[in-house]
């Protein structure tokens, strides 16, 4: 698996150090997922295993259409069907393509504790290095999402790598290749979400008063984006969630307590031996009576 | 002078099979210790060198907690008695500053521990049995998909600082076993001088050779 040059790499797990900056203005990319055009067929799902060399087990009808029944270290996206009643009464079949999200400020790198196992590239890919990877599951721990899965094979994470080595050759992600109704469609951040924008007013023209952009700034916005018919009501998209952030308990355990406990550690040690050098041993009095020997 | 120490000249203070535990708990907490340090921040991820590389260290990790506990609970048991609350324990610890300074004899009675061992050992106790149960609940691959992820990002937490809390515990340990001189013979050799015995734990010392004094 290619990764890029390491001067693409502005993020990097468990390094305290900054990465190299001299890189500027590469440009954000991002995909969107234009969940209005979205006609179900998982060519994408058949494209993402086919290009990243990945095939599920043959799993159960579980009474639905989503198949596998849950991503796993082997199925990096998946098409998940939620079936909802209008207003009217009439059905709608609002159909979600699932998989890494590719947070601008992801909460598995945060989590991670293995340098260099999860990198954000320049252009915003999150990707995760498997050979850095010690199957701890913490990045598990820090998704908002629910998108990391642990291999039962390896004890390594897995997740959409957004293509990251066809992008960087030029091309776009397998998923986004395959797309028979271009419902996916990737460019820079920039061009996404003016595309997303003019498909967002088409929507509002045909009557879907609350249609947007999901690209969550509670996680610094993402890298792979939607359009929604229904952006006021995201978990009706089969558990997206409506305001997506890193746990409060990953950001409290990963963030200052870590170092403070480090260096109260360290200190106490040092104050120990301090303790002894300024205030001596502590020993038995010679003329101690009660314990005199016999 | 009761026949109690191994000879005359010195008391015992912890049998051979107390002592083994004692430093059987002790290894067990090193590895597990510098193990889990280097999982707690990257400036400690060195220490999976120590075993193996990261994967390796992920791996022993909680194997290597799990027998030291098995241990620990044995050393508990047997040294639980001894660690329950007593009268003597507030006096000690209203002297606590005299005795931290080095500045005078404390004049609590106090019995096989003090205040201060007693309380390290309640902190030890309820510091490793948090650790060995959110310990278990992260165990990856074996007991890590039982649970929800909001229960594991509450028990990486916990575990966290409960190892902290057990670390500070185990530098006043080790600290407290070097300061006061003649005490670390007591786990490594069983034996006291009955001067230190007298001095720093009178009410056992009295216990141990009848002495009235």
């Amino acid at each position: 698996m290619a990764t890029l040059q390491s001067l693409d790499v502005v993020e990097r797990s468990a390094t305290t150090v900054p990465t190299p900056q001299a890189r500027d203005g590469v440009p954000k990319l991002a995909k969107l997922i234009d969940v209005a055009k979205c006609i179900g067929c998982k060519a994408c799902q058949v494209a993402c295993s086919q290009w990243n060399d990945l095939s599920e087990e043959v799993g159960q009808n579980v009474g639905v259409y989503d198949n596998p029944a849950d991503l796993s270290a082997n199925t990096w996206t998946l098409m998940r069907f939620a079936e909802q009643q209008r207003a009217d009464g009439g059905l709608e079949w609002l159909i979600r393509k699932d998989g890494c999200m590719h947070c601008e400020d992801p909460g598995c790198l945060k989590a991670c504790p293995a340098p260099g196992a999860i990198v954000k590239y320049a252009n915003g890919i999150v990707d995760f290095i498997s050979e850095n990877c010690i199957g701890c599951g913490y990045c598990i721990k820090g998704c908002p999402f629910d998108v990391p899965r642990l291999s039962e094979r390896d004890n390594k994470a897995y997740k959409c790598s957004l293509c990251s080595d066809r992008v960087a050759v030029g091309l776009e992600p397998a998923c986004v290749k395959t797309c028979p109704t271009s419902a996916i469609k990737f460019g820079t951040k920039d061009d996404m979400l003016e595309y997303g924008e003019k498909r967002v007013t088409q929507l509002k023209e045909r009557g879907f008063q609350n249609a947007g952009v999901y690209d969550p700034q509670g996680v610094g916005g993402t890298h792979v984006m939607y359009v929604l018919q229904h952006a006021d009501k995201p978990e009706n998209y089969v558990g997206l969630p409506a305001e997506p952030q890193i746990a409060s308990m990953v950001g409290f355990w990963k963030g200052l307590s870590k170092p403070w406990a480090a260096a109260l550690l360290g200190l106490s040690v040092l104050g120990a031996f301090l303790h002894y050098v300024t205030h001596g041993p502590n020993e038995v009095d010679e003329d101690h009576k009660n314990g005199e020997e016999v | 002078m009761s026949p109690t120490s191994s000879s005359r000249r010195e008391l015992l203070r912890y049998k051979p099979f107390d002592r083994m535990l004692h430093w059987l708990v002790a290894v067990g907490f090193i590895l597990a210790g510098l193990s889990g340090l280097a999982f707690f921040h990257p400036s400690f991820f060195f220490l999976t060198n120590l075993f193996g590389g990261g994967g390796w260290t992920r791996i022993l990790h909680p194997f290597v907690g799990v027998v030291m506990f098995a241990f620990f609970l044995v050393l508990v048991l047997r040294f639980l008695r001894d660690n329950l609350p007593a009268a003597a324990d507030a006096q000690w610890f209203s002297q606590l500053g005299a005795i931290v300074g080095n500045r005078e004899r404390p004049s609590a009675d106090v019995g096989k521990y003090n205040g201060g061992q007693k309380l390290v050992f309640w902190v030890m106790v309820l510091s490793l049995l948090a650790l060995v149960v959110t310990g278990v609940v992260l165990w990856r691959p074996y007991f890590a998909p039982q649970f929800t992820v909001d229960i594991l990002r509450l028990a990486v937490v916990v575990h966290a600082v409960s190892a902290f809390v057990a670390l500070l515990a185990a530098v006043v340990h080790v600290y407290a076993a070097i300061w006061v001189k003649g005490t670390v013979r007591a786990m490594t050799r069983g034996t006291v001088s009955h001067k230190w015995a007298a001095h720093h734990h009178p009410a056992w010392y009295r216990k141990v050779t009848g002495s009235r004094t």
